[in-house]
């Protein structure tokens, strides 16, 4: 049987975590490489396979559904892990701590003093204009300050090998249900590869979610639930994930009823408080009182009972402000104002439309800039200047020029690479970094995350609902 | 619990229960047509009337044929009591309520779907493949019942998936018994005729009672076997075993064993003991059809007494909409 062999493989042009630009295999990648140099390639395929069959029996799917006999896909799990040397992690961890301190600060500032404002650090306009600013909080402040307790922030390494923060995700960052099973697949696939490594564990990340949504009231035995907008939803997969492996209750919001102010939900045995609710539901729909008047996923009453401390409701509302794709580009000026420090983990370079010369600057170089509308995600509402029509750029100037303060363009990263199995055979794919944080005691940064991966060839978008997969992500001990 | 989450629960339990007794149905069926002397009819229409969904199976067929009947029972997306439709609800039901059941239980019964979803799209089966294919499907629920009792805790969760399935199977084996009475025989004449004796003892079979019938009775009688699967106390499947059981469950989860708490543990208890005192001699002279007709009602009567009882959020909506008046 021929031995997996990578003299064919190209990284001409980009980054590759594997291999550095002499095509020799990096330090982190050495012994991994070792263990696939010393299979076949349909060896490689067999386990790949292994792995498909794996995820469908987990039931690992999420549902792209019409009716209950809707389309059903696995995230395709691509079983060569992206690997990454301790220093390079510690350096992520001290950034990423840094900023979230920093976002959480500007987070209650906004909703309170307003200093940030008032010194001119980011125009008041701007927030205050944000879909995401919800003028219901003013005055309002959290159990222990905290309102951003989950993070998901997305990490590109550019071209030259720097790790860039793409965007923020403090609402309901998705996907570390995938990072914890990809990881017991993954155990499954290399048994021998950990025991060698020494791979920082990641199966923690659960019991230390539980412990942060404990730690928000002083109450013994808290009730904690999660709260899922139902089984349709293409995430249910993670909300029952994590309600299981917590031990906390799944919810949805029929399940729940306000009475005095108090959230309760509706048990066989009567009315039982709830205490703290790690909720998926998105800011919109988890109040038909106070939000959207036409959502059934929601429960009455349930933001009056947040306001008057009653229940915790975690992610803290209103934090989705920092998601805006507009907010991003003053974050280096946010984490200087609040902390004093220079930025750890660089953004990458961005053109707010809504400021003039950039505007003028990114309406001329279009066809080289990455235009993404502020307030989207997943993949959608982008053009990729490089890889678009002259039609396609005639319409985003428009969009730009009829609203300017809903787009924001970036230079076109080129997403480093990690070897990916490919019909037969290992290319490089682009991926990008979702680590995963959680603000309790202190800011943890679990030693892991999902990486994301652009399956088709040449393709820089690495979203589930757009055609990409996932790779586990190890941190090595030393 | 979750008011919501117990009556998932109870219906992931019922689907199972139900996808495993159309798959004994459909086996038994087979093995009687095998056991049947030459130039007998197979007989395939009484299997539909017994699941109660005849009306359905008209509107879709023209006629009874085994392979029809096959088709609708076990495949058929608009017949929503299909197997296909059972388990593919069950699994929707344990997903939904995937929080509160184990690894094991979830994987298992993931993997029946899989079974039977690969099954639907397959077309043409031989004999052989399709009665594989039952055996395949009760032995997979009888490994998700493995499953439930290894590694599910005694809780209220448990007891309301165990009332359940025995709510269910206490239905099932009062049709199964109802089929004799769908199952022509020529002539009056024919009573206590071996062909007449083949059938009754497919019946045990279907339930697989058949043994455990031997070691009490012996002899294969009409009336015995009748008895064996309304009356006896000890036999899983019975009828009263099944309302034992489902009172066991009422009584934890209504905490007091002594008279009712409410309206779900108050009709079980009358059904129970209407069983227990019960004839198997008045219970044919007054004619069993009938008898076991009632039977299935009052079931029904429970399922929605215990919805009512313990599942229901009405109560809690109606009384927030007073206090919102006030």
């Amino acid at each position: 049987m021929p031995k997996l062999d990578f003299s064919a493989y190209d990284t001409k042009g980009f980054y590759d975590e594997m291999f550095d630009e002499n095509n020799n295999i990096r330090p982190n990648y050495q012994l991994f490489a070792e263990r696939l140099q010393s299979m076949s390639q349909k060896k490689l395929n067999t386990l790949q396979h292994a792995t498909d069959r794996a995820q469908l029996s987990f039931g690992m799917t999420f549902n792209v559904y019409n009716d209950n006999q809707g389309i059903e896909r696995i995230l395709h799990l691509d079983i060569i892990p992206r690997i990454i040397a301790n220093n390079e992690w510690n350096h992520l961890e001290k950034g990423l701590q840094q900023r979230i301190k920093a976002l959480n600060l500007f987070i209650q500032d906004i909703y309170n003093d307003q200093n940030v404002f008032k010194d001119k650090i980011i125009p008041k306009e701007m927030i205050l204009s944000s879909v995401s600013y919800l003028k219901e909080l003013v005055g309002f402040k959290p159990p222990k300050d905290i309102w951003c307790h989950i993070t998901g922030s997305d990490l590109i390494k550019g071209g030259d090998g720097k790790y860039y923060v793409l965007e923020d995700n403090l609402r309901c960052p998705s996907g570390v249900s995938y990072m914890l099973e990809n990881r017991e697949i993954l155990k499954r696939t290399f048994p021998e590869l950990f025991e060698k490594l020494d791979v920082k564990p990641v199966y923690n990340y659960t019991h230390t979610l539980r412990d942060t949504l404990e730690s928000l009231v002083d109450i013994d035995k808290p009730t904690v639930a999660v709260m899922t907008p139902g089984m349709y939803n293409s995430a249910y997969f993670e909300h029952s994930y994590l309600a299981q492996q917590m031990g906390a209750e799944l919810v949805e919001g029929r399940d729940l009823i306000v009475k005095n102010d108090i959230v309760y939900m509706i048990t066989t045995n009567g009315l039982k408080r709830v205490d703290v609710i790690y909720r998926r539901v998105d800011d919109d729909f988890i109040d038909p009182e106070v939000f959207n008047k036409k959502s059934l996923l929601g429960t009455p009453g349930l933001f009056r009972a947040y306001l008057k401390g009653n229940v915790v409701l975690v992610n803290a509302p209103g934090t989705g402000v920092v998601d805006d794709k507009a907010v991003y580009a003053y974050i280096p000026r946010i984490i200087k104002y609040y902390m004093g420090e220079d930025m750890i983990l660089p953004n990458v370079k961005t053109y707010i439309c809504d400021e003039a010369d950039d505007c003028k600057y990114v309406i001329e170089n279009i066809h080289n800039l990455v235009v993404k509308q502020t307030d989207a995600s997943g993949g959608y509402g982008m053009l990729i200047g490089p890889k678009s029509t002259k039609k396609e750029q005639q319409e985003f100037i428009a969009k730009i020029k009829n609203k300017p303060r809903n787009y924001i363009a970036q230079p076109m990263i080129n997403l480093s690479r990690v070897p990916t199995i490919a019909d037969n055979t290992i290319e490089g794919r682009h991926v990008d970094l979702r680590p995963y944080a959680l603000y309790g005691d202190d800011i943890k940064i679990i030693p892991g995350a999902l990486t994301r991966v652009a399956l088709k060839k040449g393709s820089i978008v690495v979203n589930s609902s757009q055609g990409g997969g996932s790779k586990d992500t190890w941190v090595l001990n030393s | 619990m979750l008011g919501r989450v117990a009556n998932t629960i109870y219906w992931m339990n019922r689907y199972l229960e139900r996808a495993e007794n159309y798959a004994r149905f459909m086996d038994v069926n087979y093995n009687l047509s095998l056991e049947l002397p030459p130039n007998e009819v197979e007989q395939w229409q009484p299997l539909v009337l017994i699941t109660g969904d005849w009306k359905l199976y008209e509107s879709l067929y023209p006629n009874v044929e085994k392979s029809k009947v096959i088709q609708f029972l076990t495949f058929d997306k608009d017949n929503p009591n299909s197997i296909f439709n059972c388990i593919l609800n069950s699994r929707e039901n344990a997903r939904a309520v995937r929080a509160e059941i184990t690894k094991e239980v979830w994987e298992q019964i993931n993997a029946l779907y899989y079974l039977i979803k690969n099954a639907a799209a397959k077309k043409n089966y031989s004999d052989k493949e399709l009665r594989r294919l039952f055996t395949d499907i009760k032995n997979g629920c009888q490994l998700v019942y493995g499953m439930y009792y290894a590694t599910i805790s005694r809780n209220e969760g448990w007891h309301f998936a165990k009332l359940g399935q025995v709510i269910e199977r206490a239905d099932k084996t009062s049709r199964v018994l109802d089929a004799k009475y769908h199952l022509l025989l020529k002539s009056p004449k024919l009573i206590g005729s071996s062909l007449d004796l083949i059938q009754w003892a497919a019946l045990l079979k279907s339930v697989s009672a058949f043994d455990m019938y031997r070691k009490k009775n012996g002899k294969l009688t009409s009336s015995g076997i009748a008895e064996f699967l309304i009356l006896d106390k000890e036999f899983p499947r019975s009828i009263l075993a099944c309302l034992l059981s489902a009172e066991r469950c009422l009584i934890t989860l209504s905490g007091s064993s002594v008279g009712f708490s409410n309206n779900a543990q108050r009709q079980l208890g009358v059904l129970k003991s209407q069983l227990e005192y019960a004839d198997i001699n008045d219970i044919i002279a007054n004619g069993m059809h009938e008898y076991l007709d009632n039977i299935q009602l009052k079931l029904n009567d429970i399922s929605s007494a215990i919805y009512n009882s313990f599942f229901s959020v009405e109560p809690y909506v109606q009384n927030q909409s007073q206090s919102q008046v006030q």
